[in-house]
């Protein structure tokens, strides 16, 4: 049984902070394709489509047939346990520092043995569900999971080197005027946040949810405005030191295309909400979060985006509201790779129209702030990198695919 | 004459003419005029710094901000509103600049507003104001002391779910103000000339209307006005030349004598 994690110590002044490290991380192009299935919590490897066979590891022809037809697949990913080993000492700086670590082989149902980390629940014969996981590096690496759910599961301290679980961490909502906030704020709370603090802008206007949104358990209101640098850096020179996820909630909703807009007000306001809020947010707390990626059970863990799935394909009938999409999407990928260095991870997450205001108009599908909430906790339990919540937003994933011509069409 | 204006300076420079600032800082966190959130909105102030002396400038500090027509302490020009948009000269770069310096009849209200957001300047209230001080004199700007600048942003902006509370005044008492008493402008503490509710007016924003229809001007997020008495201030207020400009932040400074 996985011992419960204690809640995180006061930091002891006195000692150094502990640097990120993380395991090697190159993998070859085609393996590349484990990192697509782990970013998105899938489990899939190599099948080949003549013999059937499925390759691991990751290989550019089938070792049976030699065919070069080995696309990646979803497996299932049962197996059983062949052998377990405990690493006691290792020349590998990071791993050097977490021992003892366990690690296995497990003989996959669908064929391959998988050398893996093993959860500490798993034991030798015992029947595993493999996970494909992003390590702190952001490589993909598997661990062998018990079969069903035991205590406290995912305390363990090697899966949660590859989860962002913001049990006993402290988050950032970075705007909680509106509904989607105020749902993230309650979802944070419930997964056992340690603090949830609360972005709220101009605090002279109210705004609905606004004494419900305070009686939140460990909910802390702080004054935060992504349109205004100076209190973006004011805050972070507060709590900068003490937040481990950022959830970014603010956004910027309003119709309209590209041509038929009246002038740029509207669209200037768009980037500054959601591409220039981004870069204040990650310029003010990401080099601290890189900081502070291995610091104990409250590690930094996450940044999250939130992000319209119109960021990969306008929507002309939001046009402009796509087009800001867009560039913060690309602001998050580039911010990606500054913040892994620190084993922090950065997770999109793509919805289609939401059940709020400036999608009133727009028919259902919708995606609901609670459920999209729920998803966002869940994605960082799982250590996940992108997350497509909503009939829209995997319909586009899934058709973006195959033809991006006929979507593109079909949206205007 | 030339040695009246070397005195006046003189006067200025040694504290016999005290200049009062009623202007608020130019900040991030001073409320914005808030529209329906479907209309255009006025930026308010923002600051990014260009260089502080280091490797984006090594000797010098700057900043860039950006900010509308209408942020923070700001002057209104005629052509703001659509009753005065055919007026000639009537941009805040083609007003005659004399217009930029007047008298100013200040109407104490703020026994009145304390603890009452909608109460509204009418036309009896200020001719009980003339009685006691005085007939507001042509081309006055009259400037309603509300203390409202004294108040927190919240109560200041008077935000509720129908809309701002913040004194001001009645469709009458503007149209008396300009065709009555001639005044060169009115002038407010609160984040517009006009009333809070002003919208339910008919018609919906008088001062607006009726100042800029007439040709007059309009000041608002002024502070200080408790430090001036009821008549004998002067008021220099001079706009940034905006090409076509509707308005524009500006330093509103008042030029009083130091009671002997």
């Amino acid at each position: 049984m996985t011992r419960p994690l204690d809640p995180p110590k006061r930091k002891d002044p006195l000692k150094k902070t502990r640097q990120p490290l993380y395991p090697q991380p190159v993998r070859s192009r085609t393996a590349q394709g484990l990192t697509a299935a782990a970013a998105l919590g899938r489990f899939e490897l190599q099948k080949c489509l003549d013999c059937n066979a499925v390759i691991y590891p990751p290989r550019d022809a089938c070792p049976k047939c030699l065919s070069a037809r080995v696309p990646f697949v979803p497996v299932h990913n049962g197996g059983q346990v062949l052998a377990e080993t405990t690493i006691h000492t290792s020349t590998d700086p990071y791993f050097r520092e977490r021992t003892p670590w366990r690690a296995g082989l497990t003989k996959l149902d669908v064929g391959p043995v998988v050398l893996s980390h093993l959860h500490g629940d798993v034991r030798e014969g015992a029947r595993v569900r493999l996970d494909l996981k992003l390590d702190k590096g952001g490589a993909p690496v598997m661990i062998a999971l018990p079969d069903q759910e035991t205590p406290h599961m995912a305390d363990d301290p090697q899966l949660r080197e590859m989860t962002c679980d913001p049990k006993f961490r402290r988050a950032l909502i970075t705007d909680g005027r509106g509904a989607v906030g105020q749902a993230m704020a309650k979802a944070f709370s419930e997964a056992g946040s340690t603090i949830v603090f609360v972005g709220i802008a101009d605090p002279w206007k109210p705004f609905p949810g606004q004494d419900a949104l305070g009686k939140i358990p460990r909910v802390e209101i702080v004054a935060l405005d992504v349109t205004d640098s100076e209190s973006v850096s004011e805050q972070a020179e507060q709590i900068g030191g003490r937040v481990d996820i950022i959830v970014n909630t603010a956004d910027y909703v309003r119709p309209g295309g590209i041509m038929q807009r009246h002038g740029l007000t509207v669209a200037r306001e768009e980037m500054d909400v959601r591409y220039f809020g981004l870069m204040r947010l990650a310029q003010a707390f990401g080099p601290g979060m890189r900081a502070r990626g291995a610091d104990g059970a409250n590690s930094a863990a996450a940044f999250v985006n939130l992000l319209s799935v119109h960021a990969l394909m306008n929507w002309p009938q939001y046009g402009g509201y796509s087009a800001a999409e867009a560039a913060a999407l690309s602001a998050a990928q580039c911010l990606r790779a500054e913040l892994r260095p620190g084993g922090v991870k950065v997770l999109n997450v793509f919805f289609g129209p939401l059940e709020t205001e400036w999608f009133q108009t727009v028919p259902p599908p919708k995606v609901a702030p609670a459920a999209l909430a729920r998803a966002v906790v869940q994605a960082l339990q799982r250590g996940q990198e992108e997350l497509f919540i909503g009939d829209v937003a995997q319909d586009i994933c899934a058709r973006l695919a195959v033809n991006p011509k006929a979507i593109e069409r079909e949206l205007g | 004459m030339a040695a009246d204006l070397v005195a006046f300076a003189r006067a200025v420079t040694q504290g016999a003419i005290r200049v009062i600032d009623l202007t608020q800082t130019l900040s991030q966190e001073f409320p914005t005029i808030v529209l329906p959130p479907e209309f255009g909105q006025c930026a308010p102030f923002r600051i990014e710094e260009v260089s502080r002396y280091d490797e984006r400038g090594p000797a010098w500090y700057w900043n860039n901000i950006t900010l509308g027509e209408h942020t923070g302490t700001h002057f209104d020009a005629p052509v703001h509103w659509i009753s005065g948009k055919d007026l000639p000269n009537n941009a805040v770069d083609t007003i005659e600049p004399r217009n930029f310096v007047a008298p100013a009849s200040v109407i104490d209200c703020s026994r009145e507003c304390a603890g009452n957001p909608d109460f509204e300047l009418t036309v009896p209230f200020v001719e009980a104001w003339e009685a006691k001080h005085g007939r507001i004199a042509p081309g006055d700007w009259v400037l309603l002391r509300t203390d409202w600048s004294k108040l927190p942003y919240p109560q200041y902006a008077g935000m509720r779910d129908d809309g701002a509370h913040t004194p001001g005044p009645t469709p009458g008492a503007v149209k008396w103000l300009v065709e009555q008493r001639d005044v060169h402008g009115f002038g407010t503490e609160t984040i517009g000339t006009d009333y809070g509710q002003a919208q339910h007016f008919n018609p919906p924003y008088p001062a607006h209307f009726y100042m800029h229809g007439k040709g007059r001007f309009g000041l608002q997020c002024l502070t200080n006005l408790d430090k001036l008495p009821p008549k004998g201030a002067v008021i220099v207020a001079a706009p940034l030349k905006i090409k076509n400009g509707s308005g524009s932040p500006l330093r509103v400074l008042a030029l009083i004598e130091e009671a002997a």
